[in-house]
């Protein structure tokens, strides 16, 4: 009998042929953390080891509240700074770098065949790369610093084969949102998604990472894509281990399989209050707003800002909303100002922000006051995620948060384009 | 130990257990339980008390993996969250923190709030005076864990068993 993706990456680390719903104790290739890492660190320490199990495994970057929005985040950064200098942590990123997981990936920590665990929810972004890449908490976080070691089950798999090619102005972040939509916010939990089909081929990357990033948003362990001609090629002079190519076999047994024609995609939204609350842009078109959000981890890629950069080159936005500019990394901010798109989003009304989480999940740089609705790009639309209460949050496409900011309401992109 | 229950709907968000606000920067647990709920019942915090139950539908925790959402919860005094459902990190994280998180769409469907109810880990029992429901026993691991008071305590165990720690 076959094995999917994660059965055989899991077999690979447990050394032993596994199969879903087994439990195996399994030894991570990487394990990531950020902003949250202080509180790793207190939890490590009650634990009474003096040194972590394998200092090189162990990433880190800042990135939830950075810089610092206040004297109580600003120790927090500190302490981790701390102690990344005294066990002398190889790999550590600071203030400056980036979302964590666009900065996991760029920097070549992300790998097909590697396993790859993170105390964030989103860390399913990697599995673009054919990793088997899930969130866990702070505590098992630090378990992990101790023992270098974590059980784990190995899920069950559910398939979207995906076919053909997406029509101009719709993006992979539609179809992602419309597959949370169908499956619902619990549809996958405790369970891999594998994406396939021919349309995979089409997908760029920086598409195939807004897949597997929003996974989580369906509940799934993991989400993936299996390692291509174009993924091994973008990996070629980032990856910092050797990797291990590895697919799921025809005969694998999958728990459910859905086919999808991506042609037919048209531009979708999730509104508030929940992910799952999937319509097409036609059915909210009009929809006033007052902040729209491009960027995250999301959508803060050069892709994303190529097209918000189509649609509001020599343009201003409406003078009745805001719109903030949030690139995924240093090296996409420096590259989006070096082709002066920065410059284009600014002359249109943008206001530019640093590389990070920013307004994502509320704790700075763009927070709702009540009674105001958010357009964004990010992948969360919780009551109160970037804000008060009593705001909204809808989520969309890079190509529909640009023609939106144009118009001031939810518009589709499609005759934009 | 005996306790009321406070019912809530399905997919219950870490955003409303604990908005994100709060969240990267060190707090005491007593502080972080004064948060707990803000943003889906901002009665809950001032007027839970220890031994409460959380009864709540699908997907109990979706969200972020911010392990405040059930530290939270522990820190108020709740004894157990009953749920359809959980989500899969929420679930990790209550049981490495020590919170009972029980699985139970039977006691679910009966118990409402201001319900009275007792749970029995070592039974797994749920008893009110609307009828008694039984939950499925956790796995070997998982009751390790639990019986250690977390994964800390459990990971240090496993330490001192190896001698590499005292």
């Amino acid at each position: 009998m076959g094995q999917t993706l994660s059965e055989k990456i899991l077999s690979l680390k447990a050394k032993k042929a596994v199969k879903a719903n087994e439990v195996v104790t399994v030894s991570p290739d990487f394990v990531l953390s950020h902003d949250n890492s202080a509180a790793i660190i207190q939890e490590f320490k009650q634990i009474g080891l003096s040194r972590v199990a394998s200092p090189e495994k162990i990433v880190i970057v800042l990135d939830h509240v950075v810089p610092a929005a206040s004297e109580k985040h600003a120790l927090n950064h500190k302490i981790i700074r701390e102690f990344v200098k005294e066990q002398g942590l190889p790999h550590f990123f600071d203030i400056e770098s980036g979302v964590c997981h666009q900065v996991f990936s760029e920097q070549g920590f992300a790998l097909p065949g590697h396993l790859i665990v993170g105390s964030d929810s989103h860390t399913t972004t990697y599995g673009a790369f054919g990793a088997l890449a899930v969130g866990i908490g702070r505590t098992e976080t630090a378990s992990i610093w101790a023992t270098d070691e974590i059980w784990l089950r190995v899920p069950e798999t559910i398939k979207f084969v995906l076919k053909q090619r997406l029509p101009a102005g719709v993006m992979s972040k539609d179809v992602i949102l419309r597959l949370i939509g169908d499956l619902g916010a619990e549809g996958a939990n405790y369970k891999a998604v594998e994406f396939a089909g021919d349309a995979v081929a089409n997908l760029s990357l920086d598409s195939r990472l807004v897949m597997t990033n929003m996974a989580a948003e369906m509940g799934a362990k993991n989400g993936y894509f299996e390692p291509d001609d174009l993924c091994l090629e973008w990996l070629r002079g980032r990856a910092r281990k050797e990797l291990e190519v590895v697919r799921s076999d025809p005969d694998a047994t999958y728990e459910a399989a859905y086919e999808y024609d991506l042609s037919a995609m048209e531009p979708q939204v999730a509104c508030p209050h929940s992910v799952d609350n999937v319509k097409p842009v036609r059915e909210v078109a009009g929809t006033v707003f007052h902040q729209a959000l491009l960027g995250t981890c999301t959508n803060g890629r050069l892709e994303d800002l190529e097209i918000a950069v189509r649609l509001l080159k020599g343009k201003k936005i409406s003078r009745h909303i805001r719109l903030l500019v949030l690139p995924a990394s240093r090296p996409v901010y420096l590259e989006a100002l070096k082709r002066g798109w920065l410059e284009i989003l600014y002359e249109a009304g943008a206001v530019i922000l640093n590389p990070g989480c920013g307004p994502c999940l509320g704790a700075h740089l763009g927070i709702l006051a009540p009674g105001e609705v958010a357009l964004s790009t990010a992948n969360r639309n919780f009551r109160g995620r970037m804000g008060s209460r009593d705001s909204a949050i809808y989520l969309a496409s890079p190509a529909t948060v640009a023609a939106s900011a144009l118009e001031g309401k939810i518009t589709d992109p499609r005759s934009y384009l | 130990m005996k306790g009321r229950v406070w019912k809530y709907g399905d997919n219950v968000n870490t955003d409303v257990i604990f908005p994100g606000k709060y969240t990267y920067t060190l707090m005491p647990p007593e502080e972080m339980a004064r948060h707990a709920l803000e943003d889906l019942d901002p009665e809950f915090a001032s007027q839970v008390k220890p031994g409460d139950v959380i009864v709540a539908g699908r997907n109990f925790g979706c969200g972020s993996s911010r392990e405040q959402a059930a530290a939270c919860l522990k820190a108020a005094g709740v004894q157990a969250v009953v749920a359809r459902s959980f989500a899969r990190i929420y679930f990790r994280n209550a049981i490495n923190l020590g919170l009972l998180v029980i699985q139970c769409p039977e006691a679910v469907e009966v118990l409402l709030t201001g319900d009275e109810v007792e749970v029995d880990l070592e039974a797994g029992e749920i008893r009110s005076p609307k009828g008694s429901f039984r939950f499925p026993p956790f796995p070997e691991s998982v009751i390790g864990i639990l019986k250690a008071g977390g994964l800390i305590a459990y990971t240090k165990q496993k330490l001192i068993a190896k001698g590499l720690i005292k």
